[in-house]
């Protein structure tokens, strides 16, 4: 791949090393973000350029009609580009001419947009996220295990194992259909009503309970489609070998799904990230109930806007993680394999 | 009973059936099992086979008619319904056998290779050593790695099977079926799904098997390569093998009518 660039018209920027160049010839430049990242993916995703190992030893120059080609291709790409632009300018325009003439507005902003509130609220919000980043953190990780151990439940055969297969089903049918903030409400305000002995009345460590009692069931619900979605085949090319049924489990299915179900796992650990600001309803003093607290003494609800931007600058970054991971997962496929 | 020329693979008014009940369940122990198959589409329908040692045995019918579903049965892979099965004279399909003791003996190769694709060619083939037979890591990959060699794929171990050929992929599910070395290997149709210009390298593979005194049985469309390494033939048709015999007898003097059918429509597709 380290062979001079073949076709020096194949892309705008000139910072093709060959290889890319080639695979977007037809498609022109429309997914460049996932591009740049998929070229420094790994071991794998780096080499789906096969049938072009000759590319040194060809003599190939750009025919005239490739070149008006490619000419046509970026013309009709800087006029979309600025169609976008225009159409971005006017939309945005109308959206600030409507809002801000609004009959409210004045006394809107006073509320919910003062700077003054926004810049006394900022500390203790951002001070109170990083208990919401300590339950992602600890939630996250006991979702995916218990999450785990759901859908392998559910895949057990056998009478012995009839019991902890129909807990699973009542567990994740159950969990996956409570909505969450009931769920909280249960946890944090019925567990310390029983008065058990050394049950911890702790509003954090109750609200990180009920959030992994109900997303370890959304996360069974993923990884058990990701089980299914491996095909028979593979079992019988397993079983066929002597592997026993939990062997064939551990080293062939698993891996498999997976892989297969990071993109939707990723998606419910995004949900997850917003949804530890509910423990706040527990008096647990998170970015949310720091926000509150503020609000409440002031009567000004700016500082519910602070963090309400904080947790979407915080999710934005893991948004586009996912995308891209979904992209290449799906490319991956395209190319041809299987995992 | 295991003497030099007892069968390896001995096959027992096997029967199949696919969907529907089975009559021993609903009857009961008063209404035996005689009759009903419930209803379902019946693929064997008594079918009886020896397979001697070191021999080669060649299934060929239509499409439909049971070759992969027999191959599929004497694996576990597939229950019967009716008649019995014996691996080296000792019936597996009687109850309490253990169905993974007896896939160990058996290597099975198919026709989509089924290679698990989330691992290396070398670590497909060193899978079953090391998880089945218990062997540490570098003597499963060190046999593994001398299966990929004498099958002409030693510099291709460290790849995904995504990156192989569908010939060098199919000798890669060759090499993972031999890795346990099995006593019987089954061989599904194993160059149907490959480019034309792909399935001698994986005919060769198999005749080297031969030489070396493999047991096979494998299900196939290629006539010409049945008539050449096969030691008998069987057609199966309408679920039971019709007929029986040396290539050259099933190929050159077939007796049923069915049969000679069966040939003239392979030979009119180019296919003998």
């Amino acid at each position: 791949m380290t062979s001079p660039n073949a076709f020096p018209l194949g892309k705008d920027d000139g910072r093709g090393d060959g290889r890319d160049n080639r695979r977007d010839d037809g498609q022109n430049d429309r997914q460049d973000p996932a591009k740049d990242c998929g070229s420094g993916v790994g071991r794998r995703a780096g080499r789906g350029d096969r049938p072009d190992r000759h590319a040194a030893e060809d003599p190939y120059t750009p025919s005239a009609r490739r070149i008006e080609r490619e000419r046509y291709k970026r013309a009709r790409a800087r006029r979309a580009t600025a169609i976008a632009a225009l159409s971005t300018l006017v939309t945005g325009l109308v959206l600030v001419l409507l809002v801000t003439g609004s009959p409210g507005w004045q006394r809107t902003r006073e509320t919910f947009l003062s700077a003054e509130y926004a810049r006394m609220a900022l500390p203790k919000v951002l001070e109170g996220l990083l208990l919401n980043l300590r339950l992602l953190a600890v939630c996250g990780l006991c979702v995916l295990v218990l999450g785990l151990l759901l859908a392998v439940a559910r895949t057990l055969r056998g009478p012995v194992f009839f019991p902890l297969r129909a807990l699973a089903v009542a567990y994740t049918d159950f969990f996956r259909g409570l909505p969450l903030i009931i769920c909280l409400l249960m946890v944090v305000f019925g567990v310390p009503a029983l008065r058990l002995q050394g049950v911890t009345t702790d509003p954090v460590l109750l609200g990180g309970t009920a959030l992994v009692l109900t997303y370890s069931a959304y996360v069974a619900e993923v990884f058990r489609a990701g089980i299914e979605s491996v095909h028979p085949s593979q079992r019988a090319a397993a079983r066929s070998l002597g592997l026993s049924r939990a062997k064939t489990l551990r080293y062939v299915v698993l891996p498999q799904a997976v892989r297969r179900v990071i993109p939707p796992l990723l998606n419910d650990l995004v949900s997850l990230q917003k949804d530890t600001g509910l423990v706040s309803i527990a008096g647990a003093v998170d970015a949310v109930y720091a926000a509150q607290i503020i609000a409440g003494k002031h009567f000004n609800y700016t500082p519910y806007v602070v963090a309400g931007l904080v947790f979407v600058a915080l999710t934005i970054p893991m948004t586009r993680f996912t995308d891209w991971v979904t992209t290449r997962t799906e490319r991956r496929r395209a190319q041809g394999g299987t995992v | 009973m295991t003497g030099d020329q007892d069968p390896v693979l001995r096959l027992e008014s096997v029967r199949k059936t696919f969907g529907g009940t089975r009559p021993g369940r609903r009857a009961g122990r008063g209404g035996g099992a005689g009759g009903a198959d419930g209803g379902g589409r019946v693929v064997l329908r008594d079918v009886s086979l020896d397979v001697p040692p070191h021999t080669v045995t060649a299934l060929i019918g239509a499409s439909g008619s049971g070759k992969s579903t027999l191959l599929r049965c004497a694996n576990l892979l597939e229950e019967v319904d009716d008649g019995a099965i014996f691996l080296d004279g000792e019936e597996i399909t009687a109850p309490g056998v253990d169905p993974d003791a007896v896939r160990r003996r058996i290597g099975v190769v198919f026709q989509s290779y089924n290679l698990f694709p989330h691992m290396t060619v070398l670590e497909n083939a060193a899978l079953a050593p090391r998880r089945v037979l218990g062997l540490p890591r570098a003597e499963a990959e060190d046999r593994a790695r001398e299966l990929l060699a004498r099958l002409g794929l030693g510099d291709r171990s460290g790849e995904y099977p995504d990156r192989l050929s569908g010939g060098q992929q199919q000798r890669a599910a060759i090499v993972r079926a031999l890795a346990v070395r099995p006593r019987l290997l089954l061989l599904d149709e194993i160059t149907a799904a490959l480019d034309p210009e792909l399935v001698g390298e994986v005919l060769s593979v198999v005749r080297d098997l031969k030489e070396d005194g493999m047991t096979m049985v494998l299900a196939t469309h290629e006539m010409g390569f049945a008539r050449e390494i096969a030691d008998q033939v069987c057609f199966l048709d309408g679920g039971v093998v019709l007929e029986r015999g040396t290539p050259a007898r099933v190929f050159g003097e077939p007796r049923h009518e069915r049969t000679r059918r069966f040939l003239r429509r392979i030979v009119a597709a180019g296919r003998l």
